[in-house]
């Protein structure tokens, strides 16, 4: 079976889904993600799925669920890149993903954790 | 068909055959009174020919007939395109069954005159035929042209570094919103623009679907990373939309265009002051 590798920068772990997950890649991705999570201390994911071009609810649900682990262990999931075809899809779905943070690219999703922690960074001095 | 039907057809092929200049002769005058002179006799005689050629072909061949409806879906085409209604091709297809007749008559056989009801019918098919092929044209020229209006009516334009604007003019269907949506989300894509402003001033009415519509959008715009806001909401639309009870739950609404700029600006970090000597400078927050 394959794996998504999962990438750590600074605080934040990447994970960059180029391949069609099967049902048992998903789940062991959200093992391997939540071992990492807690191994690293990260405070941010960041799903990349600008490559996923087949979206189903399982999917869906993955992400989800995904950010709530993710939630849970202090740390805040984006997802990024998401190709128009699949929101429509999502959208004509019903999922809304509620609770998962969504930017346009990487780059967007870095921004957005960066922002955050800067948030962060002057509301703690006081 | 009975053994005896099968014998009737074959004098009338023998008889298509045999007069071929005869009727040939006969069929581009009639067809040729009827269309009133406004028809070139040399051209059209050449088409008739080969037509006349194919259709004897397609009688002795049984039902093959890909060559003469061919010719004939040609035929139609360059009537239609010289301003003849389809009405004029069908009756120049159907005057070839009074060429035929009137020699049939001349040559006093009743076997012939028999098969000359089975040849009416296979006539009566083709003269349809030029029918549905104009129609068919028609058709593709509307679904063209349709389409050709649905690329036509949704620009999507750049209003500043990062923010998008879709100016909808004109009913709302389900067709037309999903282009829209298709081209929204492509921009956002191809720009990083993290702002999008859905402008409805052209809108004539909002009913459930229309909004369900927007709906639709804005949700497939937030789960890629970007904002919508929806902004030309005329008074009676609010109206509507308030009767409806649609709810837009936490979409951004605003009344004008530029106050959904102005939104947009003021999410993405630009700041705008109006300076001493009334010129607008634009300064960004971020570095």
């Amino acid at each position: 079976m394959e794996r998504v590798p999962i990438l750590k920068l600074g605080d934040v772990l990447i994970v960059s889904i180029q391949i069609d997950l099967q049902d048992q890649g998903v789940l062991a991705l959200q093992e391997d993600l939540a071992d990492a999570v807690v191994e690293s201390g990260a405070r941010g994911v960041i799903i990349d799925i600008s490559a996923v071009e087949i979206v189903d609810s399982f999917i869906g649900r993955m992400l989800a669920t995904i950010a709530s682990i993710s939630r849970v262990l202090d740390a805040e999931t984006i997802v990024v890149g998401m190709r128009p075809a699949v929101a429509i899809t999502l959208v004509e779905l019903g999922l809304s993903l509620g609770g998962v943070r969504t930017a346009l690219n990487l780059e967007k999703g870095v921004a957005l954790l960066e922002d955050r922690d800067n948030a962060r960074a002057v509301a703690v001095p006081r | 068909m009975t053994v005896h039907g099968d014998a009737d057809r074959l004098r009338i092929e023998t008889l298509l055959r045999e007069q071929e200049e005869r009727i040939l002769k006969r069929w581009l005058d009639i067809a040729g009174a009827a269309a009133g002179g406004r028809a070139d006799h040399g051209v059209l005689g050449g088409r008739m020919r080969e037509i006349y050629q194919a259709m004897l072909r397609s009688l002795s061949e049984g039902d093959d007939s890909t060559d003469l409806r061919g010719l004939l879906a040609e035929l139609s085409r360059i009537q239609a395109r010289e301003g003849f209604t389809p009405s004029d091709t069908a009756v120049l297809v159907l005057s070839v069954k009074e060429a035929v007749y009137e020699t049939i008559e001349a040559s006093e056989e009743t076997a012939a005159l028999r098969g000359y009801i089975w040849f009416s019918k296979f006539v009566d098919d083709l003269a349809l035929y030029t029918f549905e092929t104009y129609v068919t044209a028609r058709e593709k020229i509307i679904t063209d042209q349709s389409e050709q209006l649905l690329e036509l009516s949704t620009p999507v334009v750049k209003l500043w570094e990062g923010i998008l604007a879709v100016p909808l003019v004109g009913t709302l269907d389900s067709a037309r919103t999903q282009v829209v949506m298709e081209k929204l989300l492509q921009a956002l894509v191809e720009t990083g623009s993290e702002h999008a402003v859905i402008d409805i001033t052209g809108v004539p009415a909002v009913d459930t679907q229309v909004a369900q519509h927007l709906l639709k959008t804005v949700a497939a715009a937030r789960l890629m990373g970007a904002e919508c806001v929806v902004s030309g909401i005329r008074p009676q639309i609010a109206h509507t939309i308030v009767t409806l009870g649609i709810e837009f739950g936490d979409i951004v609404t605003k009344s004008s265009l530029s106050d959904a700029l102005a939104h947009a600006l003021r999410q993405s970090g630009v700041q705008l002051t109006q300076g001493a000597s009334k010129r607008v400078v634009v300064a960004t927050e971020r570095a």
